[in-house]
């Protein structure tokens, strides 16, 4: 079981991080402009996530030796 | 009467000091309240009287034996009509003694009749006890259901109405999840074995976020699986936050009870176990306000920074440059002041001889000697006529 993409809870988490960061703290503007970008791609990344989504649907087999797998689901 | 010593049943040796009736009741009171607990008793109706304040006071009996009964309105105003009388019922009271009759009676807080699934009601209200025993009903036991959950297991029949309903709310409001169905069956023969399977098969699914247990509505008798103890168990021994959802009724189910939410059909747990997109997507908005300001606000901070900096240079230059002025000022003063020219201009000669050396001496302007004589406006030839006189 591959984790393939960032989950939107990560990016969300790490946007409001960069974004306080950028609110409250005096930084380096070099250091702020990598923030921003940083940002930017969270935001982009969050979003899509939102955007481009299907509900993934599996069901859920028990093999015999106990392990867990999964297979698509006729709904 | 404070200081009675409840199991002091003495009483009175002697006509003297003898109890008042009060203090007899109240005695037989304290001494029945405390030896008999709360408890189940099965009797037939008979003689209900229900006031207009709405208690119910009847008799329940059996072939042996009587004893009279009362049902407050805040416990039967749950119940809707009173049972006829002659009704078989369970009922769950505390026994106690009616001081002002000196009448020994029960007071009933749960009435079922036996016909209408007695029985289990009573299975149900001992299943329900034994769990709380265990703290399995605690509120402190339930847990948070995560904010964006990226993996929902479903725990119902893949078939049911329940799914259906489900998969569409989530696919509406938080298509960003996955959906993994764990099939059960959820009513008749082997239903109780499978759901207890399902659930325990919850511990080994990877990364589930929440889970959803429950189907759709149907009679008393479908739905029963949900309140076995069992059920209940393997529920409470999930490791993730978990909902149920059990048919339209309002009944309420020993799963929803155990389940850290309770939600009263499964499109409701569905919307429960999943934010809105749309309200998100808000959320993600403001943040990109957000982050467009701060970036600004860094960017304004720097340039004013700037500005500053850049004014001090300014000054610094500024100072140093007419410092020096003053200075190139003061010594070309000087340079002038002291400027050979100058003196000629006041009326002194310089005399060199041909070589161009200047003749400071009388010995050096011996007579007859040619040389040169600088004035302010040019040169001419002199030649000395006589020695020093």
């Amino acid at each position: 079981m591959k984790k393939e993409r960032p989950t939107f809870r990560d990016e969300l988490e790490h946007l409001e991080a960069i974004v306080r960061a950028l609110e409250e703290r005096d930084i380096d503007l070099d250091e702020a402009l990598k923030l921003f970008e940083e940002g930017v791609a969270r935001l982009k990344s969050a979003r899509s996530l939102l955007q481009d989504a299907e509900v993934e649907v599996k069901r859920v087999i028990e093999q015999a030796d106990g392990t867990i797998k999964t297979a698509k689901l006729d709904t | 009467m404070g200081g009675v010593d409840l199991f002091d049943t003495s009483g009175s040796a002697s006509a003297e000091g003898a109890w008042s009736v009060r203090e007899v009741t109240r005695r037989a009171r304290q001494l029945i309240e405390s030896g008999l607990q709360r408890c189940w008793v099965r009797g037939e109706i008979s003689g209900l009287k229900a006031y207009q304040s709405g208690h119910w006071y009847f008799t329940l009996r059996d072939a042996q034996a009587q004893v009279r009964c009362v049902m407050w309105r805040t416990d039967n105003q749950r119940l809707g009509p009173p049972p006829e009388d002659g009704t078989e019922v369970f009922v769950e009271a505390r026994p106690t003694v009616w001081e002002e009759r000196g009448e020994f009676r029960l007071t009933v807080k749960t009435l079922i009749p036996t016909a209408a699934g007695g029985l289990w009601q009573l299975q149900l209200e001992r299943a329900k006890a034994a769990l709380a025993r265990d703290g399995l009903l605690d509120p402190e036991r339930k847990r948070p259901l995560p904010a964006f959950p990226q993996r929902i297991a479903v725990v119902t029949s893949p078939d049911g109405a329940a799914l259906r309903d489900i998969l569409s709310v989530i696919g509406r409001r938080w298509p960003a999840a996955a959906v993994w169905v764990v099939p059960t069956r959820v009513q008749g023969e082997g239903a109780e074995d499978e759901l207890c399977a399902a659930l325990e098969r919850l511990h080994r699914i990877p990364d589930v976020d929440v889970a959803i247990v429950g189907r759709g509505g149907g009679s008393r008798e479908d739905l029963w699986v949900f309140n076995s103890e069992r059920v209940a168990r393997a529920l409470a021994a999930v490791p993730i936050p978990t909902i149920s959802a059990v048919g339209h009724e309002t009944d309420v189910t020993l799963t929803d009870l155990v389940a850290d939410l309770r939600a009263p059909t499964p499109s409701a747990a569905a919307e429960a176990a999943v934010p809105d997109r749309g309200a998100v997507l808000d959320t993600v908005d403001g943040l990109a306000r957000r982050l467009g300001r701060s970036l600004t606000g860094q960017l304004d901070m720097g340039s004013q920074r700037l500005a500053r900096t850049e004014d001090r240079l300014a000054g610094v230059i500024g100072r140093l440059l007419e410092r020096s002025t003053a200075r190139v000022d003061a010594v070309s003063a000087r340079l002038d002041a002291l400027s050979p020219l100058k003196v000629l201009a006041r009326g002194y000669a310089v005399a060199r001889d041909g070589r161009g050396r200047v003749l400071k001496s009388v010995a050096a302007l011996r007579p007859g000697l040619d040389f040169r004589l600088t004035v302010a406006d040019g040169e001419v030839d002199a030649r000395v006529t006589k020695g020093e006189s």
